[in-house]
């Protein structure tokens, strides 16, 4: 405080006391949970490596980040915003593209009744995607 | 009505712990309380001589436990306070030589003819700490405004706190006003922010502590120290009075009202 007063007036070095407050504050959030800096920064890139599987992460404004309220109340808080380019990307991703599949082969079992040629062609290469997708479908096939 | 045992520990070496022990000792002494200090640093023995009755040692602590010595034998009575004694560590062996259940026994013995317990600990979270805290009923961490010492404190009293022994209190140890007031010392209200817990004590850096060492005469007999003021402090408030902290600012300013407004805020004063 008195360092801060320092710095206003212009008068005396760098107030060291604060620093030391504010480095020890820091460094004991992460011996209290035995998790050192670098293993919490490679855990948030786990983390955010997970969620852009699913869907795609805003990676400019993700925010994991520690807070203690007291000592034994430690909370990992973490602000992942998706990003706004999100309908896009969601329409060509595989889990959703596997779920529109399944739902046109659902549809195309009537058409499949006329016997209709480029349907079946159609049909047939849909069923070899979701078999790399899931193979599950796979004796879809044969009906 | 049996004794209450008190733990003084830090983690880090060199804070003062002994220093602090026999100073607390002493006080209460001086307050007609029964105490007993005991060393609990095996291997390194130090308390004899910073209280000044290293020449009266015959047992120790380790020939309690083995049954080389009854627990009367190995009390050394202080010069000057017939209720005050001394259990030496011994010199010559390590922690193992002492349980934590050992610890509890010999405590438990003492709680009916005294009214303090004190229990110098050794440095470090090994077993020498582990015996220390054992039979404690209350544990005081004494630590320096610096970061190593204050980093070492909140590992300490995390394991305290694992060992259901907290919540512990802190004793700020060497504080030098001069220097928080340029800011670059932290100050008692900084510390207890960091380590999120409350304070005993607050002992001003002083040139008397170790003229007292040097002659086994614990600083607190010296009406001149203001180390020995914080001392005494420290110990009316173990024995339950209220006591304003002691302004360490000479011109009674903003620090001294900082420090009654957190004391209050701690509810311990």
């Amino acid at each position: 405080m008195t360092g801060f007063f320092d710095r206003m007036l212009g008068r005396g070095k760098e107030p060291t006391a604060s620093k030391a407050k504010e480095r020890l504050q820091f460094v004991l959030v992460h011996d209290r949970i035995n998790l050192p800096p670098e293993r919490l920064k490679e855990m948030k890139e786990e983390i955010l490596a997970v969620i852009s599987k699913y869907v795609a992460v805003a990676s400019d404004e993700v925010d994991i980040a520690l807070e203690q309220r007291d000592r034994n109340q430690n909370r990992l808080i973490a602000e992942i915003p998706f990003s706004k380019s999100i309908d896009k990307k969601d329409d060509t991703h595989p889990s959703r593209h596997t779920a529109t599949s399944k739902l046109m082969l659902d549809e195309n079992d009537d058409l499949l009744l006329d016997d209709d040629d480029d349907i079946m062609e159609t049909r047939r290469n849909m069923a070899a995607t979701d078999n790399a997708v899931d193979g599950d479908l796979g004796d879809f096939d044969d009906d | 009505m049996g004794a209450k045992v008190i733990t003084v520990t830090s983690g880090k070496g060199g804070v003062g712990k002994t220093t602090t022990t026999a100073n607390l000792g002493v006080s209460l002494a001086r307050l007609n309380k029964r105490v007993v200090v005991i060393d609990a640093d095996i291997g390194l023995r130090n308390l004899d001589v910073v209280m000044g009755l290293e020449n009266r040692i015959v047992y120790d602590l380790v020939d309690v436990v083995e049954g080389r010595s009854k627990l009367r034998q190995a009390m050394i009575k202080h010069k000057q306070f017939p209720d005050l004694y001394l259990i030496p560590a011994a010199q010559t062996r390590d922690k193992t030589a002492v349980s934590p259940s050992d610890m509890v026994t010999i405590c438990n013995k003492l709680r009916e003819e005294f009214d303090f317990v004190l229990i110098d600990s050794p440095a470090g979270i090994e077993r020498g700490f582990r015996n220390a805290i054992a039979p404690a009923d209350e544990v005081l961490i004494v630590t320096n405004p610096e970061v190593s010492a204050v980093r070492d404190a909140d590992r300490i009293i995390g394991l305290i706190e694992a060992e259901n022994k907290g919540p512990a209190r802190l004793i700020l140890n060497r504080v030098k006003m001069e220097m928080i007031k340029r800011g670059e010392m932290l100050s008692a209200e900084d510390v207890t922010d960091i380590l999120a817990i409350s304070i005993i004590g607050i002992v001003p850096e002083d040139e008397n502590v170790i003229p007292a060492s040097n002659s086994g005469v614990p600083v607190t007999l010296n009406e001149n120290s203001r180390a020995g003021v914080a001392f005494r402090n420290i110990a009316r408030r173990l024995n339950g009075e209220k006591v304003d902290f002691m302004s360490l600012d000479n011109s009674g300013g903003i620090f001294q009202r900082l420090t009654r407004l957190f004391a209050g805020g701690q509810g311990n004063e």
